[in-house]
């Protein structure tokens, strides 16, 4: 075999990730239409593509930027229910479903986006992990303002209130999109596995585009040397900002396609648990690994359904493989092998040293 | 500083591990997937409820009590049912999962979701595939609106917070009234929504309204000072038994000593565990089951409950036990059997459940009936704990 460019290489390892998610789509498909493909992996299909957006987004900000982000829930939170108001308020004007589904996405990304800049100003202009601690913050703070939000829609537009439904004054006319804990309730369920998968492949576009391109490279500047980055130029809080605020712009839209999947959705879902569940799906995936992400996402979200038949001991079996699949990814024996077989099958000793992580 | 960082993340998560591990934390004794295996020509009932996490406690009543009523079912030798309840973990994703993967087994109706935010998710898909359900306590009325194939086992939330008010008004229980609910979540804001409004048309004085949510349920002085201040003599409760528990005990620490009055939520509080149940005595609540009624239908299931899982049954537990009987009357009624699909058998069950000759005798009410909207028409029982027991409220006293 004969030795590729750096720039092939790339090429090759990009396809390839695109090319997982368009096999695993078309296989999908082909499942579905000969009928072999059960309600249960149906009806997990466009979560799975939300998880994925998520968990790229997320390495995008831990891996990629090297910042630690404990509060992604709350972007896809912000998204989610962004997208629900725009989803419910266009009902009336635009009649396609998939334009309504466009638009929810777009303006969920947009205000996750807008709340990551808010974030990620403060917080990304100071050393160490302090992102970690403003976004633990954020995720609980949005939790708990949108468990007291009511807004509906009325004849003459949106109206909020955060004290009950009443004060709302909507009348007969209006509907009511969020009840405070009730959540979103009467949510149309626009989203589908093809818009999730044409989400995830936009994602991967970016993400990808991102990091190999000059941006991307003083974003691991950065992160890999701060000082010498400083000092070649490069402006450590703008290329921060870049990649936070396109990371919480990613998550608003996986919120958006995620809630329109449900018919209701709640801000208690987008907890604390889910933002370290996500973390769990970038560090199992491998940290700053793309397709890493795409695959840990999928066959974690997967698991706990296949284990139903373990009944009590169902979670007790996902946490025990959750472990060992940390101790043999990091295993050093493991990894020893995987790079021997790797070094018969290219031929090749002039690699240098082994990839860390 | 790299390593500190990986040491920090490493930290995070092994706490998240933790925090996911420790979902299975929950009660063991429960039942989750099993099924009570019978010949072929059983109909196929599926539960939905949380077996793991913070509400697990109701899922597993309401599958223990299920699975009670599917056996004295069976063995009348008529119709035979089969049961087969998973796992929602109280959430809208995992609860659609769960009906998915009964989908897949083949279940004909379905008796869920236990709880009110799944149980708005999953009724969407029921409703989309034409699978008749049932739900022993989902109590929001998002649950039942515009899907005519949902019913309702208990109490919606309005009602609840109606019945209070009124009971609360007729018996004249409290002069001064101070109201303590969770305003993060559904059940809670529903009941106290409703009440609000009922009480002002009753002339009920409410002195102090004080929220909490789920994060701050750990400290209730605040609230209690606010009640005591405004000089109340009876608190409304709105809520489920854990944070109520805690009320009480910092309230009896306070030397505060108003009456207390609960909804269902407030039932579970007597078998709860650390908890000195003394100072639950004179607690009202009302509940449409009580462990202790002297009827022969009660004290059979109460002792069947207890010889099979060890403990006292709560209003959950009757609730499932219930449905499964309301279904089968329903099934007998509408000449169900087994070989019918789901959306036949649908038809045929939304018919009978809404005949106006179609009525229940069960645990939790005498002469149930149902609207065709789904709600449930039955008369609210007030308790009061005496003794470590329930004690039916005389009205008028």
């Amino acid at each position: 075999m004969k030795m590729t460019k750096p720039g092939q290489k790339r090429l090759i390892s990009n396809a390839i990730t695109y090319a997982i998610v368009i096999v695993a789509y078309v296989l999908i498909q082909i499942l579905d239409g000969s009928g072999n493909l059960t309600s249960s992996l149906r009806g997990q299909l466009v979560p799975i593509c939300a998880y994925i957006v998520m968990a790229v987004s997320l390495n995008l900000t831990v891996g990629v930027l090297g910042e630690l982000s404990l509060g992604h829930a709350g972007f896809m939170s912000l998204g989610a229910f962004s997208g629900v108001i725009v989803s419910l308020g266009l009902r009336d004007t635009v009649s396609a479903g998939p334009l309504r589904l466009l638009a929810a996405l777009l303006v969920g990304a947009v205000i996750a986006g807008l709340f990551g800049f808010i974030v990620g100003v403060p917080a990304l202009r100071l050393r160490g992990d302090y992102l970690a601690i403003v976004t633990l913050a954020f995720g609980e703070i949005i939790k708990n303002v949108i468990n007291t939000l009511y807004v509906g829609i009325g004849p003459d537009g949106l109206r909020i209130s955060m004290s009950d439904q009443a004060s709302l004054g909507l009348g007969e006319s209006g509907t009511v999109i969020m009840r405070g804990p009730m959540g979103a309730v009467g949510v149309d369920k626009l989203a589908s596995f093809g818009a999730g998968v044409i989400l995830v492949l936009i994602t991967l576009a970016i993400v990808l585009n991102l990091v190999h391109s000059r941006s991307g490279r003083a974003i691991m500047a950065v992160r890999d040397n701060r000082i010498a980055a400083e000092s070649v130029g490069i402006s450590i809080t703008r290329y921060k900002l870049t990649a936070f605020i396109i990371s919480a712009a990613l998550a608003g839209a996986a919120g958006a396609l995620y809630a329109l999947n449900y018919s209701t959705v709640v801000a208690r879902k987008f907890d604390f648990n889910t933002s370290i569940l996500v973390l769990v799906f970038v560090v199992l995936g491998g940290i700053g690994n793309i397709r890493g992400s795409i695959i840990a996402a999928a066959v974690l979200t997967v698991l706990p359904e296949l284990l139903r038949a373990f009944n009590d001991y169902r979670m007790l079996a996902y946490a025990v493989i959750l472990i060992l699949v940390m101790l043999t990814s990091n295993n050093d024996r493991l990894k020893q092998l995987r790079w021997r077989i790797r070094s018969y099958f290219q031929h090749s000793s002039r690699r240098q040293e082994a990839e860390h992580e | 500083m790299r390593t500190t960082r990986l040491r920090i993340l490493s930290l995070i998560l092994a706490l998240g591990l933790f925090v996911l591990a420790g979902c299975s934390a929950g009660p063991t004794s429960t039942t989750a997937g099993t099924t009570t295996a019978k010949p072929a020509a059983a109909i196929k009932i599926g539960g939905i409820g949380p077996l793991t996490g913070g509400a697990a406690v109701y899922g597993s009543s309401v599958a223990n009590g299920a699975k009670i009523a599917i056996e004295e079912v069976n063995a009348l030798g008529g119709l035979q049912f089969e049961l087969k309840f998973e796992d929602d973990e109280h959430d809208a994703e995992k609860s659609v999962n769960a009906y998915n993967s009964l989908k897949d087994w083949g279940m004909q109706i379905l008796c869920g979701t236990v709880t009110t935010t799944p149980g708005i998710a999953v009724t969407a898909e029921s409703f989309k595939d034409r699978i008749f359900t049932l739900t022993p306590s989902a109590s929001s009325t998002s649950v039942i609106e515009g899907k005519d194939n949902v019913f309702q086992m208990c109490f919606t939330d309005p009602n609840q917070g109606i019945a209070s008010a009124q009971y609360i008004a007729e018996n004249k229980l409290g002069s001064k009234i101070a109201i303590i609910y969770n305003n993060a979540d559904a059940y809670s804001t529903g009941i106290y929504e409703k009440f609000i409004s009922e009480a002002a048309g009753k002339n009920l004085d409410v002195v102090s309204t004080t929220t909490f949510t789920d994060d701050t349920a750990n400290d209730f002085n605040v609230q209690l000072t606010a009640a005591k201040n405004g000089g109340a003599d009876l608190i409304f409760l709105p809520i489920y038994y854990q944070p109520a528990s805690l009320i009480l005990t910092q309230a009896d620490a306070m030397g505060y000593e108003p009456k207390f009055f609960g909804v269902d939520g407030m039932d579970g509080i007597l078998t709860m565990e650390n908890f000195n149940t003394e100072l639950a005595e004179g607690v009202m609540l009302l509940t449409p089951f009580a462990a202790d009624a002297t009827d022969a239908r009660t004290v059979a299931f109460v002792a069947k409950y207890q010889a099979a899982y060890n403990e006292l049954p709560n209003q959950f537990a009757a609730d499932g036990y219930d449905c499964i009987y309301a279904i089968y009357e329903a099934c007998k009624k509408a000449g169900v059997t087994s070989d019918m699909d789901a959306a036949a058998i649908c038809d045929k069950l939304i018919e009978a459940f809404t005949a106006a000759d179609f009525s229940i005798d069960g645990l939790t009410g005498e002469n149930m009936t149902w609207a065709a909207t789904g709600e449930v028409a039955k008369a609210p029982k007030g308790m009061v704990i005496e003794d470590g027991v329930y004690v039916g409220m005389q009205s008028g006293n």
